[in-house]
Formats: C-alpha cells, structure tokens, sequence
C-alpha cells in the first residue's frame, strides 16, 4: 500500500465515523465538536487530492466562521438535549426515505463513474497538475480567466447581509 | 508529496498531545477538596439565579454573520495578495469592484443599525 492510500483510509475512517457520531449525539453542542472533526478529516482528504488552497480555506471558514454561526444557532434556538422521537411513520418520512434512497443512487453511480484517470496518470502526463490547487496558481487564473464568477461571489455575499438584516431586525431605529 | 506534510501532523499531534496532558496533570497533581460552594457555579459571588441555558438575542447572530462574510471576503484577498504583482493592474481592478460591492453591504449594515447594540 502507498502512503497515499493509507492516509486515504485513515481520514475517510476519522471522516465517516465522525459524521456518524455527529447525527447520533442527543447534544447539539457534541453534535457541533464532531462537525468539525468531520470538517478536519475533510481538509486532509483535500490535501491527498492536491486542493491545498481549499484544504486550508476549509479549516479557515468551515471549522472556524462556520462553526461559530452554527454555535449561535445552537444558543439561539435555546436547543435542549433531543428528544426521543417516537413519531409514526408519516407523510413526512416516506419524503425523507425517498430522498436517502436518491442519494444513495447517485453515491453508488459516483463510485462507478470513471474519470478517465487517477491521480498517478494526471501526475505522470503534467507535472504542472499537482500545483493546480496552489494559491498561486488559484491567484493567477481566478483573477483573469474567471474574472465573472468572482464578480458574481461578491454579489452573492451582498445578498447574504442584507438577507440576514432583513431577517434578524424587525424594526430599524 | 504526501510525506511534505508529516510536519503538520507532527504539530497536530504535538497539539492533541499537549491539551490531553496539560489537563490530567493538573487534575493528577493538583489538591481536591471539594465542597459545595466550590462546586457551584461562580457569578460574581451571588448564588447562580437560573441554568446557563437561556436564549441570546439575534444581536450576536448578526455580529457572527457580518464576520463570516467579511471573512470570506479576506479569504479570495489571500490568492490576490500572493499574485498582486502579476496581476498588476487587472487584478487591481476586478478586486476593487469586488471590495465596493461589498462595502456596499457594509454600508447598508450600518445605516439600518445591525451593528448597534441597543
């Protein structure tokens, strides 16, 4: 085994399993702390993908600012341990398993999809391929070839403040 | 390579390492004699009034949400900063429009008074 896949396999094992205890803690507070070990194994399968750039932004934002939102939220809604739910199966829950069933459908046609190459031969025909998750490399080619979409971001983020005012304050002084 | 980064999980693990000792130790070495008052909750030497689970005002969501966008605003500056010389004025120019339109939600935010306190 390459170092590589067994790098792989410990970080998938800390990110699947953390996932799994995230949904299973009757704490909202626990359920946050394992989001984030969930957010770290995440960022170290991103660096074995050659995403260095996302791997560090993914700690940065995710684990961090995100993290602090979802706290808020927790203190926010004033959120008890969960309680036990002892519903019927409703409506509600044949929606929800139709949707895990979807999922699990595009999960497995995901894992079958070929894309024409691994890591090694992406290597192997450009060297250039392993800087490409960079910042310098993301500088370069952000601010020239995707000179629109960045644009846009800063119009979505414009979005989300006057969103989250219109929100949060009924009346304004 | 995947083996450049064993610094990094070395600085983890040194991490981990450090805030598991740390803790024990002190609770291994440090003196335990409890008794009630002791194990109350201090606040400000006034016996605790409630529980510490209470709802916080939507004042602190707002100052969460301003900094997380703001933060993602600096994060798309960290790539800029790094090629500002190539980029030269181009960059200079696309990353302005981006800071005014955002500036433009700065704005907003202080003049409906989101950030006020009271």
């Amino acid at each position: 085994m390459s170092s590589e896949l067994i790098v792989f396999l410990i970080l998938a094992a800390v990110g699947v399993l953390s996932g799994i205890l995230m949904i299973t803690r009757p704490n909202p507070v626990n359920s946050a702390l394992f989001l984030i070990l969930n957010f770290m194994a995440l960022a170290g399968l991103y660096i074995t993908l050659h995403a260095q750039f996302v791997a560090i932004i993914q700690i940065l934002v995710y684990a961090g600012a995100i993290m602090v939102l979802v706290l808020f939220v927790i203190m926010l809604l004033n959120l008890e341990d969960e309680e036990p739910l002892r519903e019927q199966m409703s409506k509600r829950h044949y929606g929800s398993l139709l949707v895990a069933l979807l999922a699990l459908v595009l999960i497995v046609q995901v894992i079958g999809w070929n894309s024409g190459g691994t890591l090694e031969t992406m290597r192997e025909q450009s060297p250039h391929a392993l800087r490409i998750g960079t910042v310098e490399h993301i500088g370069s080619v952000l601010f020239t070839e995707h000179v629109y979409p960045f644009e846009l971001t800063s119009i979505l983020l414009l979005a989300a403040i006057v969103g989250a005012i219109v929100m949060a304050k009924k009346r304004f002084p | 390579m995947i083996e450049s980064y064993i610094p990094i999980l070395l600085i983890i693990g040194i991490a981990v390492i450090f805030g598991v000792v740390s803790i024990n130790l002190s609770w291994l070495l440090g003196p335990q004699r409890p008794y009630r008052e002791k194990h109350s909750t201090y606040e400000s030497g006034v016996d605790p009034v409630s529980t510490a689970h209470y709802r916080f005002s939507v004042k602190y969501y707002m100052v969460a949400l301003s900094f997380i966008v703001f933060d993602i605003e600096v994060v798309f500056m960290y790539p800029w900063a790094v090629q500002f010389r190539e980029l030269g004025w181009t960059g200079f120019v696309v990353m302005s429009v981006f800071i005014v339109v955002l500036a433009v939600g700065f704005i907003y935010e202080l003049k409906k008074g989101a950030l006020q306190w009271d």
